[in-house]
């Protein structure tokens, strides 16, 4: 104990952090095989990709889109309860924008909403923002805000109708097919990918993650952090409304009402399972990706069983407490006193914490 | 009249992961007295009031209240067995009325339910008998720090009359409500309450003390009249005096100092003050000087480099860097100008205990480039490393987490992060607390070859030897207030900064 | 001296002011402008519509008070309707006995977030959100589809009209008021109400001061569990029927009506009494609203999310100012 530790390197555990929520999603698709002989074939057809791991990505794109953005802000420390409602307002925009247009189907129309859609989004993200940086609101109450109210005005927008569109190329950006595969898993893979990169090859994900994780320490060394934070709730935003062009398109309509219902709450669970804190602090985009397709998997495999869906949600409460009491630092002490008074003797060092938190 | 002690403390013992803060601590406390406990920072002050308190349970030793041994196993045992602590923070509800405050958790009651009547009736009684004048049906926070102190006291002394620990209750009261607060005090003390005191400032504790025990490095220095202990032998007896030793740990004799090449200030402070944490002071800080700033804890020491740094907005006077006038509104602002600044809370202040070493040592820099212009990764590693071997920071990994550094090795990447920014004036404020002997030297070391090669540095240390050892000239602060400057001339002793200290003025 | 803590007291009564002027005002406007409006019928329409919602609130209250949330409220809700339909309706069992089981079960779960709460020091919101999605998912695997009550005794509670001169409220309004009115006797006449505002000011100065912290946050959680579990029973009678989807989003409208009668967010400061008036407000908007006749139901979201807006606003000023 008294060497130094042969500490393995950041990546590593980056690397050891992503092997159980892979472990999960793989046992969770490996369980599907027992019900679904044929779960893993994937058939090509007209062009198209066709199998069950193709229907759970490509449902679970506007899922790993809203998480990405959740990831950022639960990174500082946040959290965003209003995406749901954004994703709601950014379909109910562009549907109006394109149910209203002269040419529905041309290509000007389209970019037309989703630039409509994008621009609305950044003022809904820099509201959040302006609320928790600036005024110096609880994020969980200054979400609230729009969370409430969202609903409503996306409900205004489409007159409390579902507006229904018919649009070739806005069809495709949640239920066409661009080489062979949905457009929509390689939207939400490119988002991810630029998420990735925009955190990784910038400095912003060591800032964010300074900000998180001790945002005393972070103003004395001169991090801008209310910029930052008001950053990430655009970018929350952003995400949440491109998810909710996805759902609409998928759908080639608009529903103010149940467009995004309680994704924030899936988002939320998809970056905990991941391997993010609620406390803020380090942040794996990995993660959340994973973390969202076990979600769907979830879904998906509850659904395959015969089990009625609804009942997902028993599911899922065990897996968010599950989750949380492996990351209450209470919880781990209570375990390690266990484990140590077994092993008597060994000191739980911090290092074995940290090995145990994945472990248990 | 030798009275039997109301509370014994005999033996205790009390040890933290890899430190032991209490070391077989005496300590005895008579009914009607004022008693002091003095010590520095890691004297084990605030962890002997933990234990009086049930805060912290001890690890040997014995407590002995009003002749009977008790185990105190947490606040509220603490207090029915009759020991009540203020706290410095008001530990009180602020939302609720003073009257409920007094009496929350044995409000009157009368079937039951509470009985306002006779609890706001109570309470303005009990308030009365101290002199004091209040609403008891305001809520707390509609009265001054100092008010909600005394209303704390009513209600520490209604809980349990026998023991009343005041915890540094003067840290933020001005001199009439100190006044106040004594009056009170008196009162009690005739009352027959015994009164443990905390505080920083010297002229306090001899005002009110009857006696005083002083703690040093977790071990029991001694137990003395207030009347019999002079203000200088106090000090030295808080601070130690063993120089010769350390001087030879650390290699040697003092280190020459050759004097600063420059005339010109980097760095001027004029009348630079801020309500409630420092009296207006001024300082100049050249380019290749070191100054240290002397001062027992709760002086003012920090809270003077804060304002330096921009950390605290100041209330009044002016800071000119290399001449011209500069308004430092933020820690950006400041590193901007070159300046950097070492928190003496490492954990709280400066390091992000998740990341990794490299990340911690680049972060400063990193804030300074902004999120566009990111260090390359290998850049990153090259700096790290660097440091890394500069420091000998250890484990040698830049990917450990920093949180499971030693605190030496904390400090170190805590320097390294200001280091690699090539600052022009390093504010270091309390580096070598709590680190061990080698990893000490090494950092006094680092410290005069940096100043050697022409950079300012702000050194703040309860150490008096390490001041003297490093720095040009040593700026002396004493109840918030500067109130010498020493040249270091090489006449200079730790007895004289001492006296200065003691005396609160140049001696 | 005196003026300040005048001053201070007052700035506390902001929010309540605001909402009772509200309140007036709105139910004046609504007078001038719509035939038939002015009514009592009209004002205690809003009870015995909102009595479920009220009782709700009132837990909320309590938690919201501690410094806490509880989002599983809407759920919980959910869950006694599905349960009491399921057991009275599939199972045959008399409503005397399912409706203290139901709300032992609400209390039980309420009790068991606030222990893990509590104990393992996990923020309210994400364990109440695993509550929700239990009680959620627990309604499905009961039905997934709706069940409708026919039993005597809770049409009867339906039905029941108590006369009020001219007017009349219905059972469930007397029960809500009963339950205000014991959620004000408990949080100002009781040691465990003090706690709650103890506790709501500053948890660390609670536990120095030797308050029983955990006790008094299970508690909270197991009356809110309890509110719930009664606000389901009155729901049932008002909808007699159970339903997973029954209170979807209620526990929005609970934190909108705890908020807006004046309740701090942080804790520590608030009434019951207001509770009481943020119901009648969100009430006063919907029923403005449908005798509008033009404005859709959706702009009663909207308008809670403005009113929600302006009194988080107002609260963040209020406590700044204190600083």
């Amino acid at each position: 104990m008294t060497t130094a530790p042969t500490t393995p390197g950041a990546r590593a555990v980056t690397r050891y952090r992503l092997f159980w929520p892979a472990a999960v999603l793989a046992v969770l698709l490996l369980a599907n095989l027992a019900f679904t002989p044929d779960f893993f074939a994937v058939h090509l057809k007209d062009g198209h990709l066709y199998g069950s791991t193709i229907d759970i990505l490509h449902f679970g794109a506007p899922l790993i889109l809203v998480s990405l953005g959740m990831t950022l802000v639960i990174a500082t420390g946040g959290i965003d309860l209003s995406v749901g409602s954004t994703v709601a307002i950014a379909g109910a925009l562009a549907c109006l924008h394109i149910s209203e247009a002269a040419d529905p189907a041309s290509l000007g129309t389209v970019l037309g909403a989703v630039g409509i859609a994008l621009g609305t989004a950044v003022l809904l993200g820099l509201a959040n923002g302006v609320l928790v940086a600036r005024v110096g609101v609880q994020p969980i109450i200054a979400t609230l805000i729009l969370m409430v109210a969202g609903r409503g005005v996306a409900q205004l927008i489409t007159d409390g109708q579902i507006i229904t569109i018919t649009s070739e190329p806005y069809k495709l950006i949640g239920g066409g097919y661009w080489l062979a595969m949905p457009f929509a898993i390689l939207l939400s893979g490119l988002v991810a990918l630029l998420t990735a990169l925009l955190t990784r090859s910038t400095a912003l994900g060591l800032l964010l993650e300074s900000v998180g994780g001790n945002p005393v320490a972070s103003r004395l060394v001169g991090i801008r952090a209310m910029r930052l934070v008001g950053l990430v709730y655009v970018f929350s935003a952003l995400c949440a409304a491109l998810a909710g062009l996805m759902v609409s398109s998928n759908v080639s309509a608009a529903d103010g009402n149940n467009a995004g219902l309680w994704i924030e709450l899936d988002a939320i669970l998809a970056v905990v399972i991941g391997g993010t804190s609620l406390n803020g602090g380090r942040f794996s985009i990995g993660g959340t990706v994973l973390g969202a397709l076990i979600i769907q998997t979830l879904s998906t495999t509850v659904y395959t069983i015969g089990i009625p869906p609804e009942t997902t949600l028993v599911f899922k409460a065990f897996v968010v407490i599950t989750v949380c009491l492996i990351q209450s630092p209470n919880f781990r002490a209570k375990l390690a006193r266990r484990g140590a008074g077994r092993r008597a003797g060994v000191r739980p060092s911090p290092a074995t914490t940290t090995n145990r938190e994945v472990g248990a | 009249m030798r009275q039997q002690p109301v509370l014994e403390v005999r033996g205790i013992r009390k040890e933290f992961p890899g430190v032991v803060a209490l070391d077989g601590v005496d300590f005895r406390l008579f009914p009607g007295e004022v008693h002091a406990l003095m010590g520095e920072n890691g004297a084990g002050k605030s962890t002997l009031i933990k234990v009086l308190t049930g805060v912290h349970p001890a690890d040997g030793g014995e407590v002995v209240l009003a002749g009977q041994r008790v185990r105190i196993a947490g606040p509220l045992q603490a207090q029915q067995a009759g020991i009540s602590t203020v706290y410095q923070e008001v530990n009180l509800c602020p939302n609720l009325s003073v009257a409920e405050n007094i009496f929350i958790g044995r409000e009157p009651r009368r079937l039951g339910l509470i009985d306002w009547a006779e609890m706001r009736r109570r309470a303005t009684e009990l308030v009365c008998t101290l002199e004091l004048d209040i609403d008891v049906s305001a809520p707390l926070d509609s009265y001054s720090i100092a008010v909600q102190q005394l209303v704390a006291i009513v209600r520490a002394v209604d809980v349990s009359a026998k023991v009343l620990i005041l915890d540094e209750p003067t840290s933020s009261l001005d001199r009439d409500e100190v006044r106040q607060l004594f009056t009170v005090m008196r009162r009690l003390r005739d009352q027959g309450v015994a009164i443990l005191f905390v505080s920083h400032f010297l002229d306090q504790i001899y005002e009110i003390c009857d006696r005083m025990t002083v703690l040093r490095n977790g071990r029991l220095e001694g137990e003395y009249l207030t009347s019999e202990l002079n203000q200088v032998e106090l000090v030295s007896r808080m601070i130690g005096s063993e120089l010769a030793g350390l001087d030879q740990l650390a290699g040697g004799k003092r280190r020459e100092r050759s004097a600063p090449a420059t005339d010109r200030a980097f760095l001027e402070a004029e009348g630079l003050a801020r309500q409630g944490s420092v009296e207006p002071y001024d300082l100049a800080i050249r380019s290749g000087e070191v100054v240290g700033l002397a001062g027992l804890l709760g002086s003012g020491r920090t809270e003077a480099a804060r304002l330096l740094f921009g950390a605290d907005h100041k209330d009044r006077g002016t800071v000119r860097i290399n001449g011209t006038e500069t308004d430092l509104r933020s820690p950006r602002d400041a590193i901007a100008h070159g300046i950097a600044f070492c928190s003496e809370n490492r954990k709280t202040e400066g390091l992000v205990g998740e990341l990794t070493v490299r990340e911690n040592i680049v972060l400063a820099l990193q804030a300074a480039r902004g999120w566009a212009r990111p260090l390359s990764r290998t850049a990153q590693d090259k700096l790290a490393l660097r440091w890394i071997g500069a420091l000998d920071i250890r484990p040698g990994n830049p990917e450990a987490l920093v949180r499971n550094l030693s605190g030496g090795n904390q400090q170190k990447v805590l320097l390294a992060r200001w280091l690699i920014t090539d600052p022009k004036l390093l504010i270091l404020d309390e580096p070598t607390r709590g680190i061990d002997v080698g990893a000490k030297a090494e950092i006094q070391k680092l410290v005069a070859d940096l100043a050697e090669k022409g950079m300012a540095v702000l050194f703040i240390s309860a150490e008096l030897e390490e001041v003297l050892r490093l720095s040009h000239r040593v700026g002396v602060l004493r109840d918030r207030r500067m109130v010498a400057q020493l040249r270091n001339d090489g006449e200079l002793t730790p007895e004289r900064v001492l006296a200065t200290i003691a005396s609160g003025a140049e001696q | 001296m005196n003026a300040n803590a005048l001053l201070t007291r007052v700035r506390g009564q902001i929010p309540l002011l605001v909402t009772s002027v509200l309140l007036v005002s709105m139910f004046t406007v609504g007078s001038v402008q719509y035939d038939g409006f002015f009514s009592g019928q009209v004002l205690l329409n809003l009870l015995i519509d909102n009595a479920f919602l009220l009782v709700v609130a009132v837990g909320m209250t309590f938690v919201v008070l501690t410094g806490g949330i509880d989002l599983s409220v809407g759920a919980v809700v959910a869950l006694s309707t599905m349960v009491s339909a399921w057991l009275v309706e599939r199972h045959g069992w008399p409503p005397l006995v399912v409706i203290p089981l139901v709300l032992l079960m609400g209390t039980a779960g309420g009790w068991l977030m606030g222990w893990v709460i509590h104990t393992f020091e996990i923020q309210p919101f994400i364990v109440t959100l695993a509550g929700m999605f239990l009680a959620r998912g627990l309604c499905y695997t009961i039905s997934v589809e709706s069940i409708s009550i026919t039993d005597p005794s809770y049409t009867a509670m339906a039905q029941t009209r108590i006369p009020l001169g001219d007017l009349f409220v219905s059972p469930s309004v007397l029960i809500a008021l009963l339950v205000v009115a014991a959620g004000f006797v408990v949080l100002h006449y009781t040691r465990l109400g003090r706690n709650v505002y103890a506790l709501g000011g500053s948890e660390q100065s609670a536990l120095l001061m030797g308050l029983p912290v955990g006790r008094t946050k299970t508690t909270v959680y197991a009356i809110s569990g309890f509110c719930s579990a009664l606000g389901g029973v009155l729901l049932t009678f008002y909808m007699l029927s159970g339903y997973g989807l029954h209170a979807v989003g209620l526990e929005l409208d609970a934190i909108a009506a705890v908020v807006i009668g004046g309740t701090l967010l942080t804790g520590g400061s608030g009434y019951l009494l207001g509770t009481l008036l943020g119901v009648l407000v969100l009430g006063l908007i919907q029923t403005v609203i449908s005798f509008q006749g033009t404005l859709s139901s959706w702009w009663t979201r909207i308008v809670i999310g403005g009113l929600l807006f302006v009194f988080i606003v107002l609260q963040r000023l209020i406590t700044a100012r204190r600083r």
